[in-house]
């Protein structure tokens, strides 16, 4: 079957004003470039001519690569005030030409100026961030009323849902966050005791690693890894839902998204999330203790004691406190660019990475305002 | 080239030229389930075979064996005259190129336009300038009859009609000698569907093609198919034109060709 491959080629005969160009070999897409540069070439060597003739008699095969480029050669031509014609067409060939020719190509837009891009990449940017505010606040606000209806009419929560987020939140995301604010809190820990030691004040490694990672370093540490694991998830999960109408199919079922899908993720997160507070601070404060204690020779009964006297409730407290907003911050971010997932695979990993960037900036920034709030009110 | 893989005498004495695609006693299954057993067909060069079967026997399966998207337990698969169990990689590549393939859910890539998703394989196989390839992509779209304005489109702006275009475009994008069309016209309505058979048709006469359609729409195959082939009971139990169909004795033929739906369009 496949017989010796010929490369396409032309050969020119002159009769006066008339040309005879005899076509032959393979005209297809695997001579693509050596076809484009025979198109090139073939007006040139021609010449002056008033009439030519495309013998395409001599053609082996011809695709729609082949057809376009004779169809483009002869209009050429013919835009030149030469009058052409096909000749010894074979019949799949001739209905090809015909199929090509009836199609003019679409001619491409011309692109626009880079700077009236980039202005105009800022201008939506800008648009964007003020819509994504306005549909933050109102999407809190839609899920408060999905809460309300809830307790109102508890038989109807889907406690299965919630059970089942709270486990893939709480009970499997446990391990690393204890993992990571233990390692963090020896880290600290050994960086407070290296710096003090200098002006012989290692004891107050304790005061400082207490209150750093009960108000804001465990807090922080899982709030970064729930909106990395469980935001993330959200994300992708009601996104690719998205992505198949089913969404719109518990719409039409006269189910309410957020009802279903949003309320049970941001409830679990809500009680999941000061639990992995306690947990890691708790975690936080063992490896403070035992790099105290190896690094820098503080025995254990010494750390607990002046753990006692420096750390009182509202330390405790001001960390658990802040931590069903981060819940809220997160769930909220990563249902709402759930939502706006279009129907591209390209489109899902934009929101994911999206969502995780927003939730972890928005933490700080309201870790931030939290620190104001308690600074000024002296907690 | 006659050689051993290729025994067995033409089940049908349609007087068609040569057979493009043989597929000699194949058996595929998944686990415990055995899904086709000891079947065998031939497609013919330059035909418009439809392939019928009832939902979940298997049809996608055969097709998907033939790519080799399913791994098959035995038997063999002849393309172009040459066994793929015996091909070398490169040789399959080569393969791979002739032939395109128009999944039933159009499987367009997400987040490319139509016509970069035309251009995707003639990137990878062709060397061509961007202003031709340009070029062919919206010929090609115009070809399967769609709009030139469809080519800036992403998939999920399309409807499933369109989809279905764009597919067959992309499957034409190297213009392949055969072309796998896996219910190309589910989900249309019939006048969509109607349309389509036509393209089908007036694609195959143009191009030269083959074509390979798995299909439960009786009007495609009454209007397009110029051979049907029947899947039941693992393998295939008919293979014939229209009328050589609606005469088979078997139950499920009988059933499918003879059935109240059948009768009305076929009179029709």
């Amino acid at each position: 079957m496949p017989q010796t491959i010929a490369s396409p080629g032309f050969e020119i005969r002159r009769d006066g004003e008339r040309a005879v160009i005899a076509l032959a070999g393979e005209w297809t897409l695997d001579h693509g470039r050596r076809l484009e540069r025979l198109a090139e070439q073939l007006p040139v060597s021609l010449g002056e001519v008033r009439r030519a003739v495309l013998d395409i008699g001599g053609i082996q095969r011809l695709d729609t690569l082949g057809a376009r480029v004779i169809d483009q050669l002869s209009h050429e031509l013919g835009s030149e005030g030469v009058s052409v014609e096909i000749s010894h067409a074979r019949r799949e060939h001739a209905t090809l030409l015909e199929a090509v020719r009836t199609r003019t190509a679409v001619v491409a837009r011309p692109p626009r100026s880079r700077l009236i891009e980039i202005l105009a990449d800022i201008g939506r940017t800008v648009v964007f961030a003020g819509q994504d505010l306005v549909r933050g606040i109102s999407f809190i606000g839609e899920v408060v009323i999905a809460i309300g209806r809830a307790l109102i009419r508890p038989q109807r929560f889907r406690w299965a849902a919630l059970i089942n987020q709270l486990e893939q939140i709480a009970f499997r995301g446990a391990p690393i966050i204890i993992l990571i604010t233990f390692l963090v809190g020896c880290i600290v820990a050994q960086q407070g005791i290296f710096q003090l030691r200098r002006f012989g004040a290692t004891a107050f490694v304790v005061d400082l690693v207490g209150i750093i990672t009960l108000r804001e370093l465990a807090l922080l540490l899982c709030a970064i890894m729930v909106a990395g694991r469980s935001g993330s998830a959200f994300t992708a999960e009601i996104g690719s839902m998205k992505m198949r109408e089913e969404i719109d199919a518990l719409r039409v079922m006269g189910l309410n998204p957020v009802d279903v899908l949003v309320v049970p993720r941001i409830l679990a997160l809500i009680i999941a999330m000061p639990i992995l507070t306690f947990l890691a601070s708790m975690a936080g404060l063992f490896g403070a203790g035992l790099t105290a204690w190896f690094y820098g020779g503080i025995a254990p009964e010494t750390f607990v004691a002046r753990l006692q006297s420096v750390i009182n409730y509202r330390h405790f407290s001001v960390g658990l406190i802040k931590a069903p907003f981060m819940a809220i911050v997160i769930g909220a971010i990563a249902c709402i660019e759930g939502m706006n997932v279009k129907g591209s695979a390209e489109s899902l990993g934009q929101q994911v990475t999206a969502s995780v960037v927003k939730a972890i900036f928005m933490v700080i920034v309201v870790d931030g305002l939290f620190a104001m709030f308690f600074a000024s009110i002296r907690f | 080239m006659p050689d051993a893989t290729q025994p067995l005498a033409v089940p049908d004495t349609a007087a068609l030229p040569k057979p493009i695609i043989q597929v000699r006693d194949l058996v595929v299954g998944f686990g415990d389930k055995i899904i086709l057993d000891g079947l065998s067909l031939d497609v013919m060069a330059g035909e418009i075979l439809g392939f019928v079967g009832g939902s979940g026997t298997g049809k996608s399966v055969l097709t998907r064996t033939i790519l080799g998207l399913i791994e098959k337990r035995a038997g063999h698969i002849s393309v172009f005259g040459q066994d793929l169990d015996e091909m070398p990689d490169a040789e399959r590549r080569k393969l791979e190129k002739r032939w395109g393939v128009m999944f039933q859910h159009g499987a367009l890539f997400s987040s490319l336009t139509v016509a970069q998703n035309i251009q995707v394989p003639m990137r990878e196989y062709l060397d061509l300038s961007p202003a031709m390839m340009n070029d062919l992509a919206a010929l090609k779209i115009q070809m399967v009859g769609l709009k030139s304005d469809a080519g800036e489109k992403h998939p999920s702006e399309l409807s499933g009609g369109m989809i279905k275009r764009a597919a067959l475009a992309r499957a034409l994008a190297l213009d392949p000698e055969i072309v796998f069309l896996d219910e190309p016209t589910s989900g249309l309505d019939p006048i969509g569907a109607a349309e389509f058979d036509v393209l089908i048709r007036t694609l195959q006469q143009t191009l030269g093609l083959t074509v390979f359609m798995v299909t439960h729409d009786l009007d495609s195959l009454a209007s397009a198919c110029d051979r049907i082939a029947a899947l039941a009971d693992r393998k295939v139990v008919a293979v014939g034109s229209l009328s050589e169909m609606v005469a088979s004795p078997h139950p499920w033929v009988k059933s499918y060709f003879r059935g109240e739906r059948a009768l009305a369009r076929l009179k029709g």
